[in-house]
Parts: structure tokens; sequence; C-alpha cells
């Protein structure tokens, strides 16, 4: 059986709705890498010109911090950090999708998306410099922990949906994934608890081309958007890259989600134009001359011309985000420095809700331990 | 106040899941076949009849789906008591369980709670073909952030399934499958004991016997024939697996000085393992003889014709009662 024909028996599931399976892969878009506006059939945007600037703003803000990031793991002040540059659109435009009830299931690289929940980019460091492993309460701005283990939280944003239909809300859940993710079972599991349960999550993959050194043709022989047709759900291809059509996507998925009528895919169609982190060296397995056809897509730059070009943003403006955009950097390089290493007996906290022996007695053994060492030489040393 | 009822293991469950689901409405059952079936083993018979599909709701057949969804209810403030219906059967889960269930309280600095209990129906003894006659709650109890937890009679299935679902932490709720139809009283208004403490089930003075599950039978079987052979044995249940209660094990082995573990699973980096290190360290200078262990061997579960063989039993307990003595 060829792909096109497995693909083409898939479409009279969900997929018909929007952008049906088999055909050549459609991609919405609403603004173009030149800064054009165009229209798009099935979905709209109308933004006001401040509603317009606070994209520009946040998707700055967001690239200004992730490059400090990199330069704080380069200066040793992280231990690592997974860079979202160029993927800045599809992750404000989707955050900014959100209300504030919705829940966000992250992966470990949605510092955009943390960003729109209102999560202080200094609490997403945390993990990276290795002074905790999560750190952040999620039900403060339901933006749950950064996931590590790829896909694990597309079960996790399933059940919450779940709960939340159960409860009776109009919240809807959105999980984020990447590409690579989509081969793992438990987003295959996601995608079939989601569609017979009919849970009110929005899986959002961010397809950014490479899961490490594995180029998408290595996950998937159709189109990411194409997979939910074959659990009985609709999906969709936006570019990634263009801030408006992620924002307007996402908004009627969610709204399809909250309505009542389950879940839905959104591929973003973006590239990640880092190295997957800073452990990893992206010139072993791709070419320049690829970096650079994305480099001309870039989600600010077309955002920028189309401000400049409508005068919806004067050089004033600009100036502005930048000068904040530097401060943000610099609170948070001063904040990452002052971040003072754990006391070592926070190893025993929080495993437990309710307690349990076996913790408060190894507890009690390392503090004795650690007591012996106390206003000696080798207690000052540690 | 109600009179004790005499009940089987397996209706013990069921009326514990009934209660709590009719005293907490967070309370959910979910699991392959829990509903109109009422689970392959009936554990979960009539629930999904009197509370609905919402509340006893038959899941997709994916172990991981069920226990990542579980995490994501359990974050929505529902209290999941999710089926895993073997035990051979968790493996799909362990993932879920052990990198996110287990450790996200700890990642949220506490500021989430993961009251998920995982039903798994354990152990050998009822002629089952592969991968439905494993004990594997060692790899549950080697992992920090979990409880794990195996009752061996009808009151304790029902208080102790009671207590799980009440814990604010996962628990690992083995029930011993092959003692679902043992029968023994239940008081529903008693005053539980504390879920992990391990219970003296029957006096001795010579030696210890330390089992959980469906083995605290066999030794009390043990104890019994060893009994008409002029010998004093004490039983211990443990109950719990993690955290285990070594005081009242110490306590045992301090007075007899000798000390039997027995468990169905192998035997190699086991619970008994674990149980010798330690009541060697805090009984060292009280023994007279080094902690033995009865358990399975270092072979896959065995086809079901050999299980007798491979399974503890009355004369292997008794086996190593003697050597332990002959010390």
């Amino acid at each position: 059986m060829s792909v096109k024909s497995t693909a083409a028996r898939s479409s009279r599931g969900g997929a018909k709705r929007r952008g049906g399976a088999g055909r050549k892969p459609e991609l919405v878009q609403l603004l173009t890498p030149e800064g054009e506006r165009v229209e798009h059939s099935e979905y709209s945007i109308d933004l006001t010109p401040e509603e317009l600037r606070g994209l520009y703003r946040d998707m700055v803000f967001t690239r200004r911090f992730d490059g400090e990031a990199v330069t704080l793991q380069r200066q040793g002040e992280l231990g690592l950090w997974a860079s979202l540059l160029g993927q800045e659109a599809a992750q404000i435009g989707s955050g900014r999708a959100t209300r504030p009830d919705d829940y966000v299931f992250p992966t470990y690289r949605e510092h955009g998306v943390a960003w729109t929940r209102g999560v202080d980019p200094l609490n997403l460091l945390g993990m990276f410099r290795g002074v905790n492993n999560g750190g952040w309460d999620p039900n403060q701005n339901n933006f749950h922990l950064y996931t590590i283990v790829i896909g694990s939280q597309a079960l996790h944003a399933t059940g919450y949906a779940m709960g939340a239909a159960k409860d009776g809300s109009d919240s809807a859940v959105i999980a984020y994934f990447g590409d690579g993710a989509s081969s793992q079972g438990d987003v295959a599991e996601a995608f079939t608890f989601a569609a017979v349960y009919n849970a009110p999550v929005v899986f959002f993959c961010q397809n950014n081309q490479w899961a490490i050194s594995e180029p998408t043709e290595r996950q998937s022989r159709v189109p990411i958007y194409q997979r939910s047709a074959g659990f009985g759900f609709p999906g969709v291809r936006v570019d990634g890259n263009d801030v408006l059509a992620v924002l307007a996507v996402t908004r009627a998925a969610l709204e399809h989600a909250r309505s009542g009528e389950g879940p839905m895919l959104v591929e973003a169609f973006t590239y990640r134009m880092g190295a997957h982190t800073t452990s990893d060296d992206a010139t072993r397995y791709r070419l320049d001359e690829e970096t650079a056809e994305w480099a001309a897509k870039d989600p600010i730059a077309r955002l920028k011309t189309y401000l400049a070009n409508e005068g919806l943003a004067d050089e004033a403006f600009f100036a502005e985000v930048e000068a904040e955009s530097d401060a943000l950097a610099k609170r948070v390089r001063e904040g990452v420095r002052a971040m003072p290493n754990p006391d070592p007996m926070a190893i025993f906290d929080n495993i437990y809700a309710d307690g349990h022996a076996l913790v408060d007695e190894e507890r009690a053994q390392f503090a004795a331990y650690q007591a012996q060492f106390e206003g000696s030489e080798e207690g000052a040393a540690r | 106040m109600t009179a004790p009822k005499s009940m089987t293991i397996a209706k013990a469950i069921n009326e514990s899941l009934r209660t709590s689901l009719e005293t907490d409405p967070k309370v959910l059952v979910m699991g392959e076949d829990v509903g109109k079936l009422g689970g392959v083993f009936r554990i979960t018979d009539g629930l999904q009849k009197d509370f609905g599909e919402d509340r006893v709701i038959d899941t997709p057949l994916a172990e991981s789906g069920i226990i990542g969804t579980a995490i994501g209810l359990a974050l929505r403030g529902y209290r999941p008591v999710a089926e895993i219906q073997f035990d051979g059967f968790v493996f799909p889960a362990y993932d879920q369980i052990v990198t996110q269930l287990a450790k996200m309280h700890a990642r949220a600095l506490g500021k989430v709670k993961l009251p998920v209990v995982i039903r798994i129906p354990y152990g050998g003894g009822i002629g089952a073909v592969e991968h439905h006659s494993e004990s594997p709650e060692a790899l549950f109890a080697h992992v920090a952030g979990l409880k794990v937890v195996s009752p061996a009679t009808p009151s304790d299935a029902y208080w102790m399934m009671r207590q799980a679902i009440e814990c604010d932490d996962p628990v690992i709720f083995f029930e011993p499958k092959r003692r679902y139809w043992d029968k023994g009283e239940v008081d529903t208004s008693a005053v539980p004991a504390p879920l992990h403490r391990a219970r003296v089930v029957r006096e001795g003075t010579d030696l210890t016997l330390a089992a959980y599950g469906p083995m605290v039978k066999t030794c009390l079987e043990a104890a019994s024939a060893a009994e008409e052979e002029g010998r004093s044995l004490e039983v211990v249940d443990l109950r719990s697996m993690s955290p285990i209660d070594f005081d009242t094990l110490q306590a045992s082995v301090e007075k007899t000085r000798r000390l039997v573990v027995v468990h169905e699973a192998p035997v190699f980096l086991g619970t008994g393992a674990e149980i010798a290190a330690r009541i060697t360290e805090r009984c060292f200078f009280h023994l007279e003889a080094p902690v033995l262990r009865v358990g399975g061997f270092h072979a896959p579960y065995p086809p079901a014709r050999l299980e007798e063989d491979y399974l503890p039993n009355l004369d292997r307990v008794l086996d190593s009662v003697d050597r332990a003595l002959a010390f």
C-alpha cells in the first residue's frame, strides 16, 4: 500500500474539516516572510496596532532572553541550555492564544510560551543551572513543569483535559511537543485517549525539522499534521514563523477544544536555528545553506517589516523594545549569578507529601554526617 | 457501627473502592475492562453501574496511557485508582511511573500532589500463561517517590486500599491474586493500623519469618507445621515494602535472634536482600544465624506446570528454617 493511498483513506476522519490528508501539505499563512499581510480562507485575524506591537515585543524579549541564556551557559553559569532561536513566533503566537484558565504542558524548550504565561524567566533557569529539577508552582500560571522525557507530557495534558471536561469547565489544555516526539508511543496514546474521550486538548507540535541530528523524514512518512486523521480528529499545518497565523490557528484550535469538539493537532512548521542544546554541534549533520534559507523566513524580521511598512510602529518603538530587552537580559544575568546553591539537605525535600520512614532515616544520618564538619576546615570548604 | 463481616480479599477491595467512591467525589477508578465487565478478576464489579462511566472508566488498551492520563487527572485534583490488569503488563507504564509520577512532587518543590493508586494483581500460583504471575515489587520499591504495599488479609485489603487512596503520594498497591478468594473478617468501622506498619501475626520465640502478600499465609502454615516439631516461629506481615517497618522487624529479631524472609519474587537484589542488610546492621550482635531468604530463582517465571516447584512453599520455608536453626 502506498503512503498516498493510506493517507487518502484516513482523510475520512476529522481532517476533512481543516486541510485534508492526502493532499499536498498546505501551510496556513497570514504574514509572508517579506512582511506582506495575506488572507486565508479559513483562518483570519484582526489585531489592534497595540496587540501587534505586543507580539513583536514578546518575540524580541524571548529571543534576547534566550540569547542571554546561551551566553550564560558559555560562561559556565548554566550547565545546559536548549535554545528556541527561530521558534519565537510558534511559541508567542500559540502562548498568546491561551486564556489564563487554560493549562499548558511544555517540553523543555518552551521559554517563549512560559513568557506569555507570566512565568519569571529566572524560574526557567534553575534546572539548567542545576539548582533544582523544575522549580516553579505549575498552578500559579497554569504552566506545568518542563518535561525532558520526550512526549510524556502529552498524556498528562490529555488526563488534565479529561479532568477539566469532568468538571464542566470550558478551559482547554495545550500540549507542546516536537517532531521527534511524534514518534513516541506516549504521543500516539495521548492521541487515542484524547480522541475516544473527546478531551479538550490541543496538541501543538513544533516541527523544527530536527530531532537533535535526525531530520523529520526519519520520524514520519507523512506530514505530521496528517497523523491526527487516523485518530479521528483534525490537524492543520501553520507557518510556525508567522506569529499572526500561529495565533489565529491556535485560537481556533483552542476554541474547537473548549466548545466540546474534542482534540485538534496543530503542526507549526518552523526551524531550530540553533543547535539542539548548548552541548550539540549542528554543523555535523546539517548544511549552512538550509539554515540560511530559514533565516530569510525569520519570524521577528517579517513582523518588524510589516509594522514599519504599515506605519504601526516607529523607530522610537523599536529602540525602546531593544532597550527593554537589554534590561531584561541584565536582570536575568544578575539573577542567575546570584542564584545560590541549594543546601545539601534539600536532597531530602519534597520526595513525599505524606512522609516516608526511609527518607527520614537517611536525612537524619546525612545531617549527623554533615554536622561532623561544622566549624572544621573541611566544613568551611564545603 | 457495623458488625464485622466475612468476605474475600476480592470483595474487600471492591467494598473499599465503593466506600472511597462514595465518600470522595474526586476518586476515580480506571483501567482496562474495569467498567461493565467489573475487571477480569471482578474486583470492580458493579462499580460502574452505581457510579457511572465518568467515575469508573474503561480505558483504551494502553498502560502508559492509563498512568499518564492518571497523572494529568491527579494534577487536575482527582484521585485516580488505576488498574493494571496483570503484573507483567505494567512495564509499558514503567516509564510514566518512574520518570514522571514518582518525581513530580519533588520537581514542583512540593507544590503539586500526585495521589494516584496503581492496583496490580501480582504473584503466581494460578496456573496462568506467561506475564500473568510475576512479582515486580522490588522494581518499584527501589524508586524514591513511590510507596509500595501489599495486603495479605481481607481486613488489610479493605483498610489499606482506603488509606492508599487517602494518601497524597503515589501508591503501588500489589494485590495477591491467588489469595483473592480467601475469606476473613472485615470490620469497616474499626480503627485501622497505619498503612506502613508491619504486624506480628503469630508470636514465637525461636525464629522470625517475614513476608507480605501471598506468602504470609504460607509462612503461617509453616509456623503451624514447625510447632508440631516443637519449634516456635514468629510471623511478621510486613504489609509495606516501601517504606519497610524495620522497627517492628528489629524488635522481633532481637527476641528470636533468627530471621528468614520469604517472597515470591526472585531473591537476587530483592526485598529480602535489603531486609537482610538492614537487619544485619541493626541486630548484628543479636543474630545467631545469617538472615536467610526464600524466594524465586534468577530465572524467568516458569511455565505453569513448573510453578509449584518455583514458588516458595511450606517445605522450602521449613528447609530454610532448619538451616537457620542449625547455626
